[in-house]
């Protein structure tokens, strides 16, 4: 069988030397990366269906890759575990879960006496991604204790699947330098503060009403009395509910990443997109750097709503994007197979007859984040001392999330009488971080008189600097007043590439006209970071403008690797003189179009799951509401089991909600569900302490 | 214009549900009010969902005689599931003490009319797959008891109440009693709530947790003091536990009292111990406290339990009595109202049977079980004479 593994990626290592082991997927043998979790292990051999559903027998598969459904339910060993957070170990047999699995015959008596224990700490941090080290890092300068957990293997959350350069603040937020690469440098500013608790393979599943929190670490359950508890928990997407929706093959983007930037599994061929924001565009960019075809993107909304910068980057490499747009159906026998789109007025509803159907085995939702709150409203409920920061917080670009982290930290400092001050600039800047893309306004003019310059393609205003700090000569600038300006570039180029190298839009060209002295040709080096052997010297490419348009050929004349970033290739070619300044990018491949405009009719269940652990249905939620005339969300509970399952309501509520909206009940009327532990599943095991004491 | 009813209930609960249906079947003119967003939110949906007529208490074994026959006969009825599974309750026994208590009562149970034997060790890990087999010396089994979904109960009787033209109303409190005359001879007929006043013929009290509050606006003394419980469920797994278990043994830790599990329709394991500290009050928060205990209990009566995975916990109230009985009927001197509260979490199993016979004091003037036995739940009685009960 042929591994769907990345053998070749522009910015992550391969590691060649990999330890395998053997394990057994309903009998068959396979082979997994030594700690590999058993969901990418199946990943990685095609094997997309985990089981059945008890209920109506659907095909279950990955959905969040992050622990917090239930959908990629596998048996184990003979036990029901999530295959996207355990890890394989040799020999293992795993089988997939069709119906309820059977609880092991396993009636050894096991050592089940001995307390939970009960760590004490000054502060707790819940999650160790970039707001929650940042907050580490300034609690443990000033000698705070503090433990900071988090679900996963490392630290760094989301970070560690952002492989692109961040926006942002140079100086304030690390912007011009990867993404996971910020991860790492946070975690080792982390583990070098001595005094901070580093908690990893801790999911934190509760809180309760005496102060104390449970995590599971490493497969036990403790509990932690904070004194102080800070919840950095980051963010969740957000879903759509479309028939078909709850088929394998319809995940979200931040599961796409998890498989494609962390496991470096490639886990489709045929890849689409719902929504144009940056993790839509970005998860597009991730999918072309994995070498993986992007057939299209979607956004209901006239024009997307990520930076223009991250989106003309896609549309430059060919990738459609199909704005006022939504997905009407997906469809597949087991898994998908094919999606079908269609326009939308401008209250989003279809307009019959613009349908089209394409052929992807992969649908990404990227429809926007929210809150992964519900340890924080427990908390606060339960009256603990509680602070928020981060996406968790406030949903914003990582670079917030970082500074937002330092403030909460100083608040505490603050609060636990420390003399210290949130710095006013840091309040002005997490408010330049968190603000919506401005306006497009245009180029600043290019320079008619110099031999040799950057042409700067931002023409958006979106809180980014780098450019600016990077040029030796000063020359790029930012004249508004705050880094939400569009730089601007006035003087003299070295031709050094920094500018290049490091602006995170890849919207930087250099254009040097000194490479022909006849003035027919000229040379412009283009940022470039696709996989290795897309581009080669001598060959002839497309170039394209900023926002895709075809321009003419090019003759590519070198490439080497950035000096300054060195996982971004520059990329020389040879033009005619006359394109200059319009060539923005270039295109290896033609753009992958494959579209069955005549929309096939299928008849289809036009009804949709909102609870997939459950399998509930819109209409059985609709019918409830109307026959009941209910605003108790908890009565559509209790009746229909909507919310009930695995998850605890973590994607169906605020689809549920989405319905009362839709039958024309105010929001502000619905009774909202209550929170209760566990926010995740936990293994009745980890509470047991192998020891006989009484 | 003040609204008029033929009968308005005080909480749409576990007891309050079953009695509004009752009284509609009646044909009586029904107002339920509850103060929660819909029926069964309050102490209801905190019920494990046990039904046993294994008691020591005659008036409680004869009412939830009862509610078994309404909750096993409802599917049939009104073509409603509310997951009801007819698996039994189970108490197996280690010890000699607990024998003796076991036994002692069987005599009782049997007299009337409670399908219950004692059954010797194999037969219990017969119906207990994967029991500790060390030191089990037998246990009874009362294989008609069994279990009903609480969530899919209050709605259905709710609906069903409704459909018989029932009316409820949410997000109302009662505030007092509407009454006529002086004490010694108070009348009661009607209720004022925060939304408005409505009239009646009779008002029951099944308000749960809150009931006793609502007794003291006429001046009745009713002591019902809630304390709570904590309460948690599994994911769930392919059926292989047919009766609801009660281990009646205390635990070893010092903290529980008993405890009890059964496995629902859904196949999730749901779970609950009595703790020897009780908690009064009414904070419904979950502790730190009880999983580990649970888990510790669990693993040691059924080993295979530690390949369990534990969803959800939560904490429900007791509304305790001093003696441990529910407290039904018409207090003596104040006409009109009708109690059924004080139920000590056994609420759920008793609902249907207190409805039933609440329904049948108010449109025929009799309970539907004997006088006698009926008196046993008594609001005249003296709360604090009697012995406790030995099966609570």
């Amino acid at each position: 069988m042929v591994e769907s593994r990345i053998k070749k990626h522009p910015i992550l290592s391969i590691d060649e030397t990999s330890k395998y082991v053997t394990f057994t997927f309903n009998g068959q043998e396979l082979k997994a990366k030594s700690g590999e979790m058993i969901s990418s292990a199946l990943f990685a051999h095609g094997i997309h269906i985990f089981g059945h559903h008890n209920k109506d027998d659907s095909p279950q598969g990955m959905f969040c890759a992050n622990g917090q459904c239930a959908q990629c339910l596998v048996i184990a060993d003979g036990i029901p575990v999530k295959s996207c957070i355990t890890p394989v170990a040799e020999g293992m047999k795993v089988k997939s879960l069709d119906g309820l699995p059977e609880l092991l015959k396993d009636d050894e008596v096991v050592k089940s006496g001995g307390n939970v224990p009960i760590v004490d700490t000054q502060v707790l941090i819940i999650g160790g991604g970039p707001a929650g080290m940042s907050a580490a890092i300034e609690l443990g300068k000033m000698g705070v204790q503090c433990i900071i957990c988090d679900d996963k293997q490392v630290l760094g959350g989301k970070l560690s699947l952002q492989t692109h350069n961040f926006f942002g603040s140079m100086r304030d937020c690390f912007a011009g330098t990867r993404g996971m690469d910020i991860g790492d440098n946070l975690s080792v500013l982390v583990e070098n503060e001595k005094i901070i608790d580093v908690w990893t393979n801790s999911p934190v599943a509760g809180v309760f009403a005496d102060g104390l929190i449970g995590v599971v670490k490493d497969g036990r359950y403790n509990l932690i009395k904070p004194e102080r508890t800070l919840v950095t928990t980051g963010a969740r997407e957000k879903t759509l509910a479309f028939p078909g929706c709850d088929l394998p093959g319809v995940y979200g983007a931040g599961a796409f990443q998890t498989l494609v930037n962390r496991d470096l599994i490639k886990p489709t061929d045929k890849l689409f997109i719902v929504g144009g924001g940056n993790v839509g565009l970005i998860g597009a960019y991730h999918a072309l750097q994995a070498g993986i075809d992007v057939i299209g993107i979607v956004e209901a909304l006239p024009q997307c709503g990520g930076y223009k910068v991250h989106l003309d980057k896609i549309k430059r490499l060919g990738i459609p994007i199909y704005t006022s747009h939504t997905v009407l159906r997906a469809e597949g026998n087991d898994h998908l197979e094919r999606i079908t789109i269609s326009k939308v007025d401008n209250k989003f509803r279809p307009i019959e007859e613009t349908e089209a159907v394409f052929e992807a085995d992969t649908l990404l939702i990227a429809v926007g984040l929210t809150p992964v709150d519900e340890l924080r409203k427990q908390a606060e409920k339960f009256g603990l001392k509680t602070y928020a920061a981060g996406d968790a917080d406030i949903i914003a670009e990582a670079s917030a999330a970082i500074i937002s982290g330092r403030m909460a930290a100083r608040e505490i400092l603050l609060d636990m009488g420390f003399e210290v001050e949130v710095p006013p600039e840091w309040e002005e800047m997490i408010d330049i971080l968190r603000s919506r893309p401005g306006p497009v306004k245009g180029l600043h003019p290019i320079p008619k008189d110099k031999e040799i310059y950057p042409v700067i393609r931002c023409t958006q205003e979106i809180p980014c600097n780098p450019c600016t700090e990077v040029c030796v000569l000063q020359s790029i600038k930012i004249k508004e007043p705050t880094i939400m300006g569009r730089p601007q570039f006035e003087g003299n180029c070295l031709g050094c590439t920094r500018c290049i190298s490091i602006c995170p839009g890849l919207a930087i060209t250099l254009v040097d006209k000194r490479y022909d002295d006849t003035k027919k040709t000229a040379r412009v080096v283009i940022p470039w970071e696709m996989p290795e052997g897309t581009i080669r010297i001598g060959e002839e490419v497309t170039t394209t403008g900023m926002e895709g348009e075809v321009i003419g050929k090019a003759k590519v004349i070198g490439k080497k690797k950035s000096k300054w970033q060195n996982r971004r290739v520059l990329v020389s070619i040879e033009i005619p003189f006359k394109d200059a300044n319009n060539v923005a990018g270039i295109r290896t491949k033609e753009p992958l179009v494959k579209k069955n405009v005549t929309a096939v009719k299928t008849a289809v269940n036009d009804d949709v799951i909102i609870c997939r652990c459950e399998r509930v249905t819109k209409k059985e939620i609709v019918d409830y509401i109307k026959k009941t005339g209910t605003k108790d969300i908890n009565a559509v509970k209790a009746a229909l089991r909507v919310g009930m399952g695995p998850c605890g309501g973590k994607t169906c509520t605020e689809l549920v909600m989405r319905i009362f909206r839709e039958l024309g009940i105010d929001l502000k009327d619905i009774e909202p569900p209550i929170d209760r532990p566990f926010t995740q599943e936990v293994p009745l095991k980890t509470f047991l302490r192998g020891d006989d004491t009484q | 214009m003040t609204k008029r009813y033929d009968v308005i209930i005080i909480g749409a609960g576990s007891v309050g549900n079953p009695t509004a249906y009752f009284l509609s079947e009646s044909g009586f003119k029904v107002l339920v009010i509850d103060e929660l967003a819909s029926s069964g939110q309050g102490q209801n949906k905190s019920a494990i969902g046990g039904v046993r007529a294994t008691h020591s208490d005659p008036a409680k074994i004869q009412i939830c005689l009862q509610s078994l026959d309404i909750f096993s006969g409802w599917m049939e009825k009104t073509g409603t599931n509310i997951g009801w599974k007819k698996g039994g309750y189970c108490f197996p026994v280690f010890r000699e003490k607990e024998e003796k208590i076991l036994k002692s009562i069987l005599p009782i149970q049997k007299r009337h009319g409670l399908k219950i034997d004692w059954i010797d060790s194999d037969g219990i890990k017969e119906v207990v797959p994967g029991i500790n087999e060390k030191e089990l010396i037998g246990g009874t089994f009362s294989p008609n008891d069994g279990q009903v979904s609480p969530l899919l109960a209050a709605e259905s009787f709710t609906n069903e109440a409704k459909k018989l033209g029932a009316q409820y109303q949410y997000h109302e409190s009662v505030i007092d009693l509407l009454i006529d005359g002086n004490k010694g001879s108070l009348s009661v007929n009607g209720i004022k709530t925060t939304k408005g006043e409505y009239k009646a013929d009779a008002v029951v009290n099944v308000a749960g947790a809150h009931a006793s509050n609502i007794c003291k606006t006429v001046g009745l003394d009713i002591p019902v003091n809630p304390d709570s419980h904590e309460a948690g469920i599994t994911a769930p797994i392919e059926p292989f536990l047919d009766p609801l278990v009660v281990d009646i043994r205390p635990g070893a830790e010092g903290k529980t009292a008993n405890f009890y599990f059964g496995q629902n329709l859904e196949g999730q394991i749901i779970f609950c111990y009595t703790p020897i500290k009780i908690f009064p009050g009414e904070d419904r928060r979950s502790t730190s406290e009880f999983m580990p205990i649970m888990a510790r209990r669990m693993v040691e009566l059924i080993p295979r339990f530690k390949n369990l995975t534990i969803r959800r916990l939560w904490r429900g109230l007791y509304p305790m009595t001093p003696d441990g009985v529910a407290v039904v009927g018409k207090p003596s001197g104040i006409e009109g109202l009708y109690l059924g509260i004080g139920t000590c979490g056994q609420g759920f199993m008793m609902g249907p049977g207190i409805g039933l016979n609440l329904a049948s004091l108010i449109t025929r003037g009799a309970p539907t079980i004997k006088r006698e036995v009926f008196n046993l739940l008594s609001p005249d009685r003296d709360f604090y004479s009697k012995k406790k009960e030995a099966l609570k």
